[in-house]
């Protein structure tokens, strides 16, 4: 079913010019309001006036993760405080914060696109909805939250977590659709058997994943345990939170909801736009977005899109699940973990080596981290007790700051291999 | 009276028990006693060896994580029930073995007890008080 037919099938041509009209007015705005673009776009030289269709958007500055760190919290903001009506951030484990401030009409926004992401996967008021995205800072609870009660349908805000609770829920309230994330939804199928429940006798029928990599092989085994359709979802905390993109009935590639985040593919290094069907760096600016617009957001996300006709009927250019990072940040549970983190607790415990690596695998449905940490001098013992308290002792310390579970181990002197000098940080056994 | 004991870090991968002691056997290091201690993903190697100073410099040479430290060589007549006698009468003084591991000489009929405590020095009076022979450096290296 199409939500809002009107901008998610509007013939193409029609719809750029939509989109020129809308890059334009955002440019006037962020140029006037926003003192980080005014200098942004003073310093490539380029004016609101400047912008008069939607191809024009190559001439704006892009807008990094740390420009939004630079200028945390309220940089970006775009209109007065008290218009904002609520404060979304990133977890914040890699420094400051990513800052999503909404105003009514954004939180208005965000149902909407939440209601076109759950339409495509059939929800109607009649369903009953057990969102079990983390209600909080977290934009996954509430952005779904808003998309359900959008569209009218029941919504169960049951939040992350706490799995007996969630198959009682199923059970007796009889959901229809469920919201998680994608390991989640595998997790509680299989608490689910264990507890002897036939998925196939339930009414649930329909979930929506997203907020960690996935894949087609984790698609079949999702819609097999728990009897359901299984639908990707992308958002991110820097555009608006989940509502960005979705797949429609077809299962193939994501829409992008491009009336309001017009989606670009750039070559990483140099910055030029590519052409459809090459992978690139995938770049957002938000056409919409009155709280905190933001112009050529750089995902450093891989993908690429295509605006081939798709057989719902939608035009909204789709894009491919994100094939890679141009980074080395790593994906855990939703959770983004970079390498530097894990240096940063290493160096500031005694005895120990910033020599390690990360190692990823899917273990079952969950990702799991692994720690290797080279032996030193001050870190071993004739004693197996002593090497293994101070295994745990890492892993408290890791936990603590990077909010995930990861599994230490402990391996000899110059065993993690060094290319020029540089270690080779992360291994991703993750065939996603 | 106490003997070094050389303890090395090993990954539970193949060949590396090999590596390290062919590094021993290349720089003619002799092993008197041995034992491995070994969890899931590593194992820790620990020997007396006739040159603990040389067995240390060479290993770590050669990219090991080695350390010494202090054991206690008990030699006592090889018999029935020697080990529970050892072992009772730490129990009995409150002295906490770590570990143990020993080395029966056949043509003397004696055997050896290498033990490591978490007090030392309590363990080493505890046996002289009671006139057990604590064997020294030199006379490990003989055996």
């Amino acid at each position: 079913m199409i939500w809002d037919a009107k901008h998610e099938s509007m013939p193409r041509e029609e719809l750029r010019r939509l989109q020129g009209e809308r890059l334009k007015a955002i440019a006037r705005k962020v140029y006037d309001r926003v003192p980080f673009y005014k200098s942004k776009f003073n310093a490539l030289g380029v004016k609101p006036e400047d912008i008069n269709g939607i191809d024009d958007i190559a001439k704006l500055p892009f807008t990094s993760k740390d420009d939004m760190r630079d200028v945390f919290p309220y940089g970006l903001l775009a209109c007065d405080l008290k218009d904002i009506v609520e404060i979304h951030t990133s977890s914040g484990t890699t420094g400051k914060p990513v800052v999503d401030a909404y105003t009514q009409g954004d939180i208005d926004l965000w149902g909407e696109v939440m209601a076109r992401t759950l339409s495509m996967g059939g929800v109607t008021a009649e369903d009953i909805v057990q969102n079990a995205y983390g209600y909080g800072l977290f934009t996954g609870g509430l952005g779904a939250h808003y998309g359900i009660r959008r569209i009218g349908a029941t919504c169960i805000p049951i939040s992350g977590g706490n799995t007996k609770r969630q198959l009682d829920m199923m059970r007796d309230f009889g959901s229809t659709a469920l919201t998680c994330t994608p390991s989640y939804s595998l997790y509680l199928a299989e608490a689910g058997k264990e507890e002897g429940i036939d998925f196939s006798k339930l009414p649930l029928r329909v979930g929506f994943f997203g907020a960690e990599p996935w894949s087609e092989s984790m698609r079949a085994d999702i819609q097999a345990k728990l009897h359901i359709k299984a639908y990707d979802i992308f958002g991110l905390t820097e555009i608006i939170g989940p509502g960005v993109a979705a797949e429609c009935e077809c299962q193939d590639l994501l829409h992008v909801f491009e009336d309001h985040f017009y989606p670009e593919i750039i070559n990483p290094d140099t910055g030029k736009p590519l052409p459809d069907g090459e992978k690139g760096e995938l770049v957002f600016t938000t056409l919409t977005k009155e709280g905190t617009p933001v112009i050529r957001y750089r995902t450093r996300d891989i993908t690429y899109l295509t605006r081939e006709p798709c057989p719902c009927g939608r035009t909204a250019v789709r894009m491919h699940r994100i094939l890679g990072r141009t980074d080395d940040m790593l994906i855990i549970r939703g959770v983004n973990i970079f390498p530097s983190q894990v240096e940063q607790v290493l160096i500031k415990m005694d005895g120990v080596e910033p020599h390690y690596q990360l190692l990823v695998e899917r273990q079952g449905t969950l990702d799991c981290l692994e720690v290797l940490v080279e032996m030193t001098e001050g870190l071993f013992s004739d004693e197996l007790k002593r090497l293994e308290q101070k295994e745990r002792e890492i892993e408290d310390k890791l936990r603590e700051a990077l909010l995930v579970h990861s599994k230490v181990k402990l391996v000899e002197p110059k065993s993690i291999p060094r290319s020029e000098g540089k270690a080779k940080r992360i291994i991703d056994k993750r065939s996603i | 009276m106490t003997v070094q004991q050389i303890s090395v870090f090993l990954e539970n991968k193949a060949g590396r028990l090999a590596a390290a002691a062919s590094v021993l056997k290349d720089n003619a290091v002799n092993i008197r006693a041995l034992t491995i201690a070994e969890s899931a993903n590593y194992g820790v190697l620990r020997m007396i060896v006739n040159d603990p100073d040389k067995a240390m410099a060479v290993l770590k040479d050669a990219g090991f994580t080695a350390k010494q430290n202090p054991m206690i060589a008990v030699e006592i007549d090889d018999r029935e029930g020697l080990l529970f006698d050892i072992v009772n009468l730490c129990d009995t003084e409150g002295i906490n073995i770590e570990y143990t591991y020993s080395y029966v000489e056949t043509a003397s009929k004696k055997a050896i007890l290498f033990l490591r405590f978490e007090d030392t020095g309590a363990a080493v009076r505890m046996f002289t008080g009671r006139g057990y022979k604590l064997l020294s450096p030199d006379e490990v290296c003989k055996i």
